[in-house]
């Protein structure tokens, strides 16, 4: 599946959800879905996941929807049982695995093709576990999986599509920030 | 024997100044300074939802989801794991300018000596690498220190930016 194209699929389900996400994700998301709930100021690779968890306690009535990077999971891995732990029941954990850390050279990620990220979901306690390869598929369940009860984790098996601007000028900015705290409040 | 006064550090104070700041999250790797006067309190206060984590950088990222819900957190770490989350400290609190507020317990601080005098390398770097940071920081070593606790929380959500409640010696079980 292209990203890109797998983002948009998705996309066409999100209403009111806040999205996290980073690092090549985000780019695309912004491009394809602009909103003021779209929260892209993670910081520091890896901890996406756990701003989402931040997000999920404070914000139970919301749902929390991650876009994730293979590369970003592999250096939190833990966090995928500290989810477990906290139970967030709106929480929708997406891994877009590329095997490469894309936004840092597109060096291959340790463990590829070998490791299985729905294998480490599971053994960390997940219930509700799904891996897509095929985009036809993906838009077929798509809809589904978004309604179950989480904390859900969603492996894309991705590959690179068309480019997005690599934008961190605005991932990094106070505006970023501001305008998703006031989107919040208002949501 | 009892301890002097001046030498007193108690669990149930520091926890009635975290309640009064209005904290309801407190984030946590377990820490041997403060495990038996403030971690297992916590765990067992129903005032408080106590996340467990694997990693301190994980905390600093949790707490400012929070923050961003208007929801007040501490994530209760060691020097250790502090030093070990320096990166997400520097990028989210500092540089991204939010109210992580933490709370760090210095193991194996001598306590009658300052931290920065402290024999333990990893004790006595710990204040210099906040202040390099541009960190607020507060130490609590005896009673009379616990008043700072409330201030400092309060100044970091005010002007959103992080602070450092350094815990200088093995608070009483309560």
């Amino acid at each position: 599946m292209k990203r890109d194209e797998c983002l948009r699929a998705l996309a066409r389900h999100v209403t009111d959800e806040i999205v996290v996400a980073t690092y090549q994700a985000a780019f695309d998301w912004l491009v394809i879905r602009p909103h003021p709930l779209n929260y892209v100021s993670i910081g520091a690779m890896g901890i996406a996941s756990s701003h989402a968890l931040g997000l999920a306690l404070g914000r139970p009535d919301k749902r929390i929807l991650v876009l994730d990077g293979d590369g970003s999971l592999l250096m939190n891995l833990g966090s995928l049982v500290s989810v477990v732990e906290a139970a967030p029941r709106n929480f929708v954990h997406f891994v877009c695995e590329n095997g490469t850390y894309e936004a840092n050279g597109a060096h291959p990620i340790p463990g590829r093709n070998r490791v299985s990220f729905v294998g480490f979901a599971r053994a960390a306690g997940y219930a509700r576990c799904h891996e897509f390869t095929d985009l036809a598929e993906f838009e077929t369940r798509i809809a589904a999986v978004l309604r179950e009860e989480g904390p859900v984790f969603v492996d894309l098996k991705v590959e690179p599509g068309k480019p997005s601007p690599q934008d961190y000028g605005y991932i990094h900015s106070a505006a970023a920030r501001s305008s998703f705290k006031a989107a919040l409040r208002s949501s | 024997m009892t301890m002097p006064d001046e030498q007193q550090l108690h669990g149930a104070s520091i926890i009635a100044a975290i309640k009064a700041s209005g904290i309801e999250f407190v984030v946590s790797v377990p820490d041997i300074t403060t495990s038996e006067g403030l971690l297992r309190p916590i765990a067992h206060d129903p005032e408080f939802r106590l996340i467990r984590i694997c990693k301190e950088d994980e905390g600093v990222a949790i707490c400012t989801g929070l923050a961003f819900c208007d929801r007040r957190s501490l994530l209760l770490i060691q020097n250790t794991g502090l030093m070990d989350s320096i990166n997400a400290v520097r990028a989210v609190a500092v540089e991204y300018e939010q109210p992580v507020c933490m709370m760090v317990g210095l193991q194996g601080k001598e306590p009658d000596r300052k931290p920065r005098d402290s024999a333990k390398y990893g004790v006595r770097i710990v204040e210099p690498i906040l202040e390099i940071m541009g960190i607020d920081q507060h130490l609590i070593e005896t009673d009379s220190d616990i008043a700072q606790i409330r201030p400092a929380i309060d100044a970091a959500y005010a002007r959103s930016r992080p602070v450092v409640l350094l815990i200088g010696r093995s608070p009483s079980a309560p």
